[in-house]
């Protein structure tokens, strides 16, 4: 009786999965045939933007219903995080077998686009999806070697920035936050007693250690590729540079020691937690707010530098941190992809998701949220008068430029000096224009980008960025609605 | 009847090796790993950046390997020791062996991620529970030191070793004690011979063909061990602590580069292989002269 039982499952199952796999091949039939993408099914792998999985999940659910709704294509959304979606890519990559669309950390572009796995965005595709003028030129300067097609197109854009609490600031009787090191040493001092740190640091981390010696080696004229691309890690300029972000624990002692063990964002921890007074991040929104932290309860400023500047120092306050959008290359469904790239990369997908996701978005409007009166800045009331940077920005639309500030930027970077990207937008608060992606050093910084987000230990977002820097100069302030 | 066997045996051990030695020989990079075939034939030169002792490559995996050679050497022995006399000790019955011979095992029977996450975070320097004993409680150390950086790491890497293997070496062992005839025992003691002499003469000679099998497996257990350090430490091990197993992944699969991966893959291989043999030709033939 069971044995009988056993052989009629058995038979149903392989009925069962014959006229699945009929309705599977029917589909991708019929989508090929017709010009309708209508009916196809698409993969998409998204990165852990959100507090949790779920999060991100829920987060992403309504926009890809929307999708549906307007192109009848299904999406099928899983969100991996950040621990393990570079093995996912890099085991996709060495089989083939892969999603039809994912998200990159923007670092890892170049040298996920030597393995070919992901569709160049050559000029066809790059007109299906709404054309170049759609990003903000500095990110998408992040998407690849120079000289060749992007390998992907940017979805979310990240800055580093200082947060600062307000209210131990206060306490310390400092009234604005620290524009240079020395006065983030001083204030940093005043700031540490008993139990609390004047700054909190991720020093086990590999991938925030090497963002901060990228910037940091920007602020003290050091690259770390010379001009024929040969990598020079131990310049006079990058020791400076690394030593000073040393010294903030060594020497000044304004960080807890203990902070060299961490890898996991304890250092955002400590800082949300009231542990340490400051902290060097990109995007800490979400984080600080599931730790517990309000809104009202931390500052954002621009990151400091050294003043005055080191030979040939470039005033840089980050690179170009964020998350690119990728179609892969196997993928059955390139038009279906191309559509979903171009929803998602849409300026009303861009402020719905980021708004979400507390995020930048990378279409030049999409930084402003709905309601903003003007794109480009002008007349935007930033959080202006908060500190003594954020009247300079957010004013009346001139660009986050402090005049003290620009004479550290050599010739250089007088090229390619964009629209920006921002720092940092919120419910109801200003964003803070950072400033410009310059770009066009990818050609010098692909041997940085090309080795993969070596760290592990699982930070939320710490692969995101790439080597572009990102001048404070000629920037925009923007603000998001209320 | 032995066909299957043998094809299941080529299937799941020989055929990845193969393909290891022949990754090893080529320059399989992030360029070329969506088609393997296309990538360049290197001959020996992943060998010779891996073997050059001078070089930064070379140099650091010769050194990962000291370390490995002592942390292998420091675990293996001490969880023999402690197995040994954990299994002496609980030969003769007494009220509690039960009890005490589950709680010895416990940490073998314990997932190893579990176990592992647990002492990571009785190591920490600030909130970890070692510091607090030694520090706050005992007043043993001045200022609070770092287990998990740094020199240190070495032994926190060993003690965690330790506790995870020794329960092993003590199974063995009281397996291997179970097969000695009391009478043997019974007999020293109307001789007059003491405790001492008894596990010298008696124990330790018995226990001989345990011993031998043990100490190789633990041996290359340990020298292999990756789960350890890697959630110990995670992908970035601390120098002194720099084990070849987290080495060699972190040359091939953080760097991409696959084909000097497998080329250090296949020297570690070697080199085991060297020592088992080693190893086992001295102890037989030992045994045969004895």
């Amino acid at each position: 009786m069971t044995l009988r039982r056993l052989g009629l499952l058995l038979a149903t199952a392989v009925l069962l999965s014959a006229l699945l796999v009929a309705c599977s091949s029917s589909q991708s039939g019929s989508q090929s045939g017709s010009g309708s993408n209508a009916g196809t099914t698409l993969t998409y792998w998204a990165s852990n933007q959100g507090t949790s999985l779920d999060n991100d999940k829920a987060v992403l659910q309504p926009e890809l219903d929307k999708f549906k709704a307007q192109t009848g294509i299904t999406v099928k959304v899983e969100v991996i995080g950040w621990a393990d979606l570079l093995n996912r890519i890099l085991a996709a990559a060495t089989s083939g077998q892969g999603p039809d669309v994912l998200n990159i950390g923007n670092t890892w572009s170049a040298s996920l686009q030597a393995t070919g796995a992901f569709m160049p965005f050559d000029d066809a595709s790059m007109n299906a999806i709404g054309g170049k003028d759609r990003f903000l030129s500095g990110s998408l300067q992040a998407t690849g070697a120079a000289g060749q097609p992007p390998a992907a197109v940017p979805i979310y854009s990240m800055a580093y920035a200082l947060y600062y609490n307000k209210k131990m600031f206060a306490a310390a009787g400092i009234s604005a936050p620290p524009t240079t090191w020395d006065e983030l040493v001083a204030d940093g001092k005043k700031l540490t007693h008993g139990n609390q740190w004047g700054l909190a640091l991720e020093g086990g981390s590999v991938s925030e250690n090497s963002h901060h010696a990228f910037t940091f080696g920007q602020q003290y004229g050091a690259d770390l590729f010379d001009s024929a691309g040969k990598p020079q890690f131990d310049s006079p300029g990058e020791v400076a540079a690394i030593k000073r972000y040393i010294d903030f624990m060594a020497v000044d002692k304004i960080a807890n020691p203990s902070d060299a063990e961490y890898a996991n964002n304890q250092s955002v921890t400590d800082f949300a937690t009231g542990k340490a007074a400051m902290l060097l991040w990109q995007a800490a929104d979400t984080a600080l707010k599931s730790h517990g932290m309000k809104p009202d309860d931390y500052g954002v400023a621009p990151i400091p530098f050294e003043a005055p500047a080191p030979p040939g120092g470039r005033h840089v306050n980050s690179m170009v941190a964020g998350i690119n959008l990728a179609v892969f290359a196997n993928t059955e469904h390139k038009d279906a992809a191309l559509q979903f790239v171009k929803f998602m990369t849409s300026e009303a997908e861009q402020i719905a998701l980021n708004k979400d996701l507390r995020l930048a978005a990378d279409c030049p409007g999409g930084v402003l949220g709905p309601g903003v009166p003007d794109r480009h800045g002008q007349g935007l009331p930033g959080r202006a008068g908060e500190h003594r940077r954020a009247a300079a920005a957010g004013g009346a639309g001139e660009p986050v430029r402090d005049p003290g500030r620009d004479r550290h930027e050599g010739p250089v970077r007088g090229r390619g000096q964009r629209q920006a990207d921002h720092l940092r937008r919120h419910q109801g608060q200003a964003v803070r224009g950072q400033s410009a992606g310059q770009g066009r050093r990818l050609g010098r910084t692909a041997g940085w980008q090309r080795s993969p987000r070596p760290d592990a230990g699982g930070g939320r977002r710490p692969n995101s960025g790439s080597a572009a820097p990102r001048p404070s100069g000629a920037g925009r302030a923007g603000a998001a609605p209320g | 009847m032995l066909l299957p066997a043998l094809v299941l045996e080529l299937l799941v051990h020989l055929i990845p090796m193969v393909v290891g030695v022949w990754m090893s020989l080529k320059g399989l990079t992030q360029f070329f790993i969506r088609n393997w075939s296309a990538a360049p034939f290197k001959g020996l030169g992943n060998y010779r950046v891996a073997l050059d002792v001078h070089g930064p490559i070379g140099g650091d995996l010769l050194s990962s390997l000291r370390v490995t050679v002592a942390y292998t050497l420091a675990s293996v022995g001490l969880s023999w020791l402690l197995g040994t006399v954990g299994a002496v000790l609980l030969q003769r019955p007494f009220r509690g062996r039960g009890l005490l011979r589950t709680l010895f095992l416990t940490p073998y029977a314990l997932p190893a991620y579990a176990a592992i996450i647990t002492w990571r975070f009785v190591l920490q320097r600030d909130t970890g529970m070692l510091n607090h004993v030694i520090v706050n409680d005992l007043h043993l150390a001045h200022g609070r030191p770092f287990w998990l950086i740094g020199g240190n790491s070495f032994a926190a890497l060993v003690a965690v070793s330790v506790w995870r293997t020794w329960p092993f070496a003590l199974l063995c062992l009281t397996a291997g004690l179970q097969t000695i005839p009391p009478d043997l025992y019974e007999a020293a003691a109307i001789d007059g011979a003491s405790f001492g002499r008894q596990f010298r003469h008696i124990t330790l000679p018995l226990l001989r063909p345990v011993n031998q099998v043990l100490v190789l497996v633990l041996f290359l257990w340990t020298f292999n061990d990756f789960n350890t350090p890697y959630v110990l430490f995670g992908r970035a091990a601390p120098r002194a602590a720099d084990l070849i197993s987290v080495h060699i992944y972190q040359s091939s699969f953080i760097t991409w580069n696959f084909g000097l991966g497998s080329a250090m893959s296949v020297l570690l291989l070697l080199f085991l292989l060297a020592v088992t043999a080693a190893y086992l030709i001295l102890t037989s033939l030992r045994r045969s002269h004895a």
